[in-house]
């Protein structure tokens, strides 16, 4: 079965879509149980699969980042524990001392005896978060954010882009503060304590808003926000129908929250304000001329990882129903967690990706910030087998452009000729 | 194709206006360069064409701007981009998407363009700008060379009726700048397409013009006409115009082959003559050294084991293609990060563990985007701010600023500077505290040409004086004026290390204009070849 699904190198990689979906299902079968051995095994699966098949794109390195995140996550939940105190009882492993509070300050206690018991819980606590962390860096590394905005319809595509744009927002910054503390330096002022802090404030945010600016200039210039004119009473229902739908999901929610205040617990109008949304954006979507540039088709393998992600979530669900021993743990007695065969298998499930899903060939995608060099290829890297020579960096040889002149590049038709537009 | 009929254009808050009563007509499949001294507005210009000048940045346009029959006066950029594609001064900066393939496409797709016709484009602008092999590339990954090559290549798959280039080539080496311009040669002949370009580097794009917009600054109307004439009486020219001028030929040759025809007679006048040679340095005493220093990037290696001595008097050119590891060896050098291996020592002390007050005494450097270290209010306050940093009397910079571009408003805020403003100031601050070791990572951007000579003066002050230079530049006329030393790396290896004469006049990329036209002799520029025939007997 997996052998005849699997899929020899493609340009294009596994559509985004999918990628997202089974990691959100992996961090969803994760928040379900406390099993740190479940934990483990979902983690493990997770960055197997994105060994097997991430690419080197500078994006790809997001997994490692999230990886960290979660250690700091699990070593924060210990520390707050260890100070603050869960008091739970059973093995007094050591104790702090007990500083007294005020009377005001009930329930919060600092110090006194730290239990074994107290610190597992936290760690598997902790741990379920990160691996749920670790899912989201997963699909990260699967797939930027950027190509799972290209999938989206064209009605949602603003809204995408602000949002792309101000996730772009916190790269910008880093690479902004790198910027101005060299340059602080190269003038001799200070980089480091307070003064260097206030010095430096003001020109990182400038240059990030100045990059931010840019962008939006140079994405007008490119033709983004053309429209195309549409019959008034259209436009109307797109506004009218957004705006309306949109007051009304707000006042259902309010309904569902506070029952008994509106009739139906609210949910009718809910539903109704998501139909006129729906119709208002829908509307709204015409006005677009947006087409979409090779777009990536859902095939097999597309439907075999979305499975294999909803296949983890059903058996962790059908596990948890059937009341399978161990699928939460805890602490009394202390002892070895018991393994739920039944979830676990589910999670081994997860693995399909890593053998189903093609392998997404990008050549010299080196990930550094100049061409790899031409003699030497990446060693060591699992992708390398199908990985073609990356291609040479700039020597004048290679730099001649090999093709002739070719004269239909712009096509030399009329501008604005409307054969070429999409219907 | 374009016309400005009667364009006056005031920034918000400026007194004089950067544009005023322009009329300018470009016709179909012309190559047109806007030519000017830095900061008259030649960016302002362009901008205006497809009306990103004055929708994204304020101020008053009078007069009517037309592309195509469209006028931008109600047509924004977005209306006009399948007719104008607009590449700016730094391609970076202006993309859109990571890849290489997504980005080509990008204008098509906001066009609404149908799939297939999107795919034949996008194929043809891979072949025709030579980016077959990067296609999948993250555009993270790319050097400035080819980052420069898929801007144009992105604004050409919409295929527009009008290409609007801001020094396309400032920011690559001469090998790279050639073929952007063959390439855009080659559009303008095939497909009648129109190019507005503006460039500094006047000696590499002239050859190629039709015709020559010249903007005086200083309030003077335009000038237009073809190249060959609006030079004549142009105060920037290239070298090899300057040449022409002094040996009287007529017409004046635009090109390297036109004047070797003609420079048979000064060749003969030149016979027996020798340029003036340049101080022997190479017995100075040692300012700096790198010793088997490595540093990578990843798995690409910038700098491979380079062991180099740096001294005092010397002004040293490096040079070699996009990404061959220059600025990656002067930012060591300043100690802005340590290398991975290797010794670093400026003034016997490694400068990465130096503390910011004491490294401004013994090394400067003015990187590749000077603007990074512009963040005061103003003019006025930035050279203030670096007199009090550096303990010199208040003054000295503003001085020193005065020299290399007279007459820049000191009220005026950083950022409403020209590019070669920017660099100008930068100069400016680097220079004046006089450390003993000088550090320019393409020192000539955006810069024109009295304004690159008074820095040449500047620079040989400071080298009689003791002082060492490093400039890491794409610009052989530079190196031909000043140089002493030139360092050619390649792939992070020195491969050329030697009296700048000798470098340059041998490799065919990096001669200098004077060298082409007068080789085998080798003669580097204008003003040698001047002292030459002067100092000969009357008569010659």
């Amino acid at each position: 079965m997996t052998r005849s699904a699997a899929v020899g190198p493609s340009r294009r990689g596994l559509h985004p879509g999918a990628w997202w979906l089974w990691a959100a299902c992996m961090a969803g079968a994760a928040s379900r149980t406390t099993n740190p051995i479940l934990l483990l095994l979902i983690g493990g699966v997770v960055a197997f699969v994105v060994a097997a098949r991430r690419t080197s794109a500078p994006w790809s390195r997001s997994l490692v980042v999230f990886l960290r995140l979660g250690i700091v996550v699990i070593v924060i939940r210990v520390v707050l524990v260890i100070v603050f105190g869960n008091r739970l009882s059973g093995h007094v492993l050591f104790t702090l001392p007990h500083v007294p509070l005020p009377s005001w300050a009930a329930g919060v206690s600092i110090g006194g005896p730290v239990t074994a018991e107290a610190i597992l819980e936290a760690v598997v606590l902790g741990l379920r978060l990160a691996v749920v962390l670790l899912c989201f860096g997963a699909a990260n590394s699967l797939a930027s954010p950027y190509r799972l905005l290209r999938c989206l319809p064209a009605v949602l595509y603003e809204a995408g882009v602000a949002i792309t744009v101000s996730l772009a927002f916190a790269p910008e910054l880093v690479i902004a503060i790198g910027d101005v503390r060299d340059a602080r330096r190269l003038r001799g002022r200070p980089v480091r304590g307070v003064a260097g802090l206030r010095g430096m404030a003001v020109p990182v945010l400038e240059s990030a808003f100045d990059r931010s600016l840019q962008l939006a200039s140079s994405m007008d210039a490119r033709g983004y926000g053309r429209r195309v004119d549409v019959p008034r009473g259209v436009r109307r229902c797109a506004t009218g129908g957004t705006a309306v739908g949109l007051l009304l999901v707000v006042g259902g929610i309010y309904g569902v929250l506070s029952p008994g205040s509106l009739p139906g617990g609210g949910i009718p109008f809910v539903a109704l304000g998501a139909i006129l949304v729906g119709v208002g954006l829908a509307a709204g979507g015409r006005r677009t001329v947006r087409t979409r540039y090779r777009p990536d088709p859902w095939r097999r393998p597309e439907w075999l990882v979305a499975a294999s992600g909803v296949a983890v979530v059903g058996c962790m669900v059908a596990a948890a129903a059937l009341g399978a021993p161990g699928m939460q743990f805890t602490v009394y007695p202390l002892g070895p967690p018991t393994l739920p065969l039944l979830a676990a298998g589910g999670v081994l499930l997860g693995l399909l990706p890593a053998w189903v899903a093609p392998v997404e060939r990008r050549p010299g995608a080196a990930g550094g910030t100049r061409p790899p060099r031409p003699t030497r290829g990446r060693s060591g890297n699992r992708s390398k087998a199908v990985t073609p020579p990356p291609p040479p960096a700039e020597t004048p040889a290679a730099r001649r452009p090999t093709a002739p002149p070719v004269p239909h590049v712009p096509s030399g038709t009329p501008v604005g000729h409307n054969e070429d537009r999409a219907a | 194709m374009i016309r400005f009929d009667g364009v006056t254009f005031t920034y918000d808050g400026a007194e004089r206006p950067t544009l005023d009563r322009v009329d300018l007509s470009v016709g179909e499949g012309e190559l047109c360069v806007v030519v000017g001294p830095t900061g008259s507005g030649k960016t302002t210009l362009l901008r205006a064409v497809n009306g990103l000048v004055p929708y994204f940045t304020g101020g008053r346009l009078s007069g009517e701007v037309t592309v195509d029959g469209r006028s931008t006066r109600d047509h924004p950029p977005r209306e006009l981009a399948d007719v104008v594609g607009m590449v700016g001064q730094n391609p970076a900066a202006s993309f859109v998407t990571d890849s290489v393939e997504d980005e080509l496409a990008y204008t098509m797709e906001n066009l609404g363009l149908a799939s297939d016709v999107m795919r034949r484009r996008v194929e043809d602008a891979l072949d025709l700008l030579g980016l077959h092999e990067l296609r999948d590339r993250p555009l993270a990954t790319l050097s400035g060379g080819q980052q420069q090559r898929v801007a144009i290549g992105a604004v050409l798959t919409a295929s527009p009726r009008v290409l609007v280039l801001d020094e396309p080539t400032s920011a690559l080496d001469p090998a790279a700048a050639e073929e952007v311009l063959s390439s855009l040669t080659r559009l303008v002949h095939d497909l009648g397409l129109t190019v507005l370009l503006a460039e500094h580097r006047l000696e590499r794009v002239l050859p190629f013009a039709d015709s020559v917009v010249l903007i005086p600054g200083t309030g003077a109307q335009l000038v237009v006409g073809p190249a060959a004439e609006v030079m004549v009486q142009s105060p920037v020219a290239p070298p090899l115009v300057h040449l022409g001028r002094l040996a009287g030929w007529d017409p004046l040759p635009l090109s390297i082959r036109d004047a070797r025809r003609l420079a048979g007679p000064l060749r003969v006048r030149l016979e027996g003559a020798r340029p003036v040679e340049r101080p022997d340095t190479l017995a100075g005493s040692s300012v700096a050294s790198l010793s088997r220093v490595t540093v990578r990037y990843h798995d690409v290696v910038a700098l491979d084991a380079v062991d180099l001595e740096f001294r005092a008097g010397e002004i040293v050119a490096v040079m070699g293609r996009n990404g061959s590891g220059k600025s990656t060896l002067l930012s060591r050098l300043a100690g802005v990060r340590p290398p991975d291996a290797g010794r670093v020592e400026v003034g016997g002390d490694d400068p990465a563990r130096l503390e910011p007050r004491a490294l401004v005494a013994k090394v400067g450097l003015v990187p590749q985007d000077a603007g990074v270290l512009l963040y005061g209010e103003s003019v006025g306050e930035e050279c203030s701010a670096a007199d009090h940093d550096t303990g010199l009397t208040p003054g000295t910079t503003a001085a020193v600023l005065e020299r290399i571009l007279p007459g820049l408003p000191p009220g005026r805020h950083p950022r409403d500077l020209s590019e070669g403003q920017r660099l100008a100031l930068a100069l400016a601050i680097v220079l004046a505290p006089a450390p003993p070791l000088l550090l320019l990572d393409e020192p000539t951007r955006g810069l024109d040409y009295p304004g690159k000579a008074r820095l040449v003066q500047l620079l040989a002050e400071l080298a009689a004086d003791g002082h060492c230079v490093v400039a890491a530049t794409h610009d052989v006329e530079l190196v031909a004026q000043v140089a002493t030393r030139a360092v050619v790396l390649a792939e992070g290896e020195i491969v050329a290390d030697g009296y700048a004469r000798d470098v340059v006049c041998h490799s065919p990329v990096f001669a200098p204009q004077v060298a082409k036209v007068l080789a085998p002799d080798l003669w580097l520029t204008v003003d040698e070849v001047r002292t030459a025939l002067l100092g000969e007997p009357v008569g010659g």
